[in-house]
């Protein structure tokens, strides 16, 4: 009892220490949103650099937004499959999760 | 060449079902100050930009542009997705269902197919920018009036406020592109040359002319 005791917090701090584990307990939906996050704000400030192109903070936090959505993207594709089809797969999983037009999407 | 992604830009998730709205909004997608319109406007108006900043600003607003048209059609399917025949028809849609049954089709609200002559290609960039921002705030006012009308519905509305401010950030962008063509138009350079010309016709006439040869001499007249 002791043991198992002892075995299952520390399993739970090995695993809730690391930044990555938090990030897989998230839900599917949590993540996408977090993705339309990041993917908006790419949009917008790619925009806005077009008219400015010389716009020191903007470049950094362009910079910033797609390195946090390469990740995440990355992480969620590995989970749910692949977001555009350059993901690649050995399974064929463009047609499991749902489209985004479809009730019930995110 | 573009790439797919398998995302909404932004949210939507409408519960309750209303085709009536469905058969206004279907005019963001395929009427004439549509999403399409404006995808369409933009990415062929680029070929004839002479200015980096307007050939990217058309590039990229046109690409968004088809990200909208994807969320317009996606509210449209949600607000008629599992209506039956007699609703439609009920909501006026029935004609629409005759030709398109549960397809989203790109037609304005009153019925008539989308159609290129909506949209302006002039090869001009002055001209054709002018027409993006009258384009961006037509558009900004179709949504108003299409909130107007969801008034009932936040699910609905949500997503067209999104988009209506879209329409605003994209006339601030234009708008920053049309004065970066402007200034390279009227470079001081170019103005000084022409005026200088102008200067030295009026010097061949006042039988000066021997003055023209010197600069200085002639923008001091």
């Amino acid at each position: 009892m002791m043991d198992y005791e002892v075995n299952s917090s520390s399993n739970e701090r090995n695993c809730c220490s690391c930044n990555s584990c938090m990030e897989d307990d998230r839900t599917r939906e949590e993540m996408i949103m977090k993705i339309k996050e990041y993917d908006f704000s790419i949009i917008e400030l790619g925009l806005y650099l077009d008219t400015h192109p010389n716009d020191e903070k903007a470049l950094c936090l362009h910079k910033e937004y797609c390195k946090k959505a390469k990740e995440l993207k990355d992480k969620y594709q590995k989970i749910y499959g692949p977001l555009t089809i350059y993901y690649p797969c050995n399974k064929w999983r463009w047609l499991e999760q749902p489209w985004p037009w479809e009730r019930g999407n995110f | 060449m573009w790439t797919y992604n398998k995302v909404l830009e932004y949210p939507i998730k409408i519960k309750n079902r209303n085709p009536q709205l469905a058969k206004f909004i279907i005019s963001q997608y395929g009427g004439p100050d549509g999403e399409l319109a404006a995808s369409l406007r933009y990415l062929s108006q680029r070929f004839g930009m002479p200015d980096q900043k307007a050939k990217a600003i058309l590039n990229d607003i046109g690409t968004e542009e088809l990200a909208h048209l994807e969320m317009v059609g996606t509210i449209v399917h949600q607000l008629t997705d599992g209506a039956s025949p007699e609703e439609l028809k009920q909501a006026g849609l029935g004609a629409y269902y005759t030709d398109h049954g549960w397809g989203v089709y790109p037609q304005a609200a009153a019925g008539y197919p989308f159609t290129a002559a909506v949209l302006a290609v002039k090869g001009d960039p002055i001209a054709d920018l002018q027409e993006d921002l009258a384009a961006e705030q037509k558009a900004r006012a179709t949504y108003e009036k299409l909130i107007d009308l969801c008034a009932d519905d936040p699910d609905v509305i949500d997503p067209l406020k999104f988009l209506r401010e879209r329409e605003v950030v994209h006339f601030q962008r234009f708008g920053e592109a049309l004065r970066g063509v402007q200034d390279k138009i009227a470079t001081p350079k170019f103005y000084m040359n022409s005026m200088n010309n102008m200067n030295c016709m009026n010097n061949t006439f006042n039988n000066i002319s021997n003055e023209c040869n010197n600069d200085n001499n002639c923008s001091n007249n």
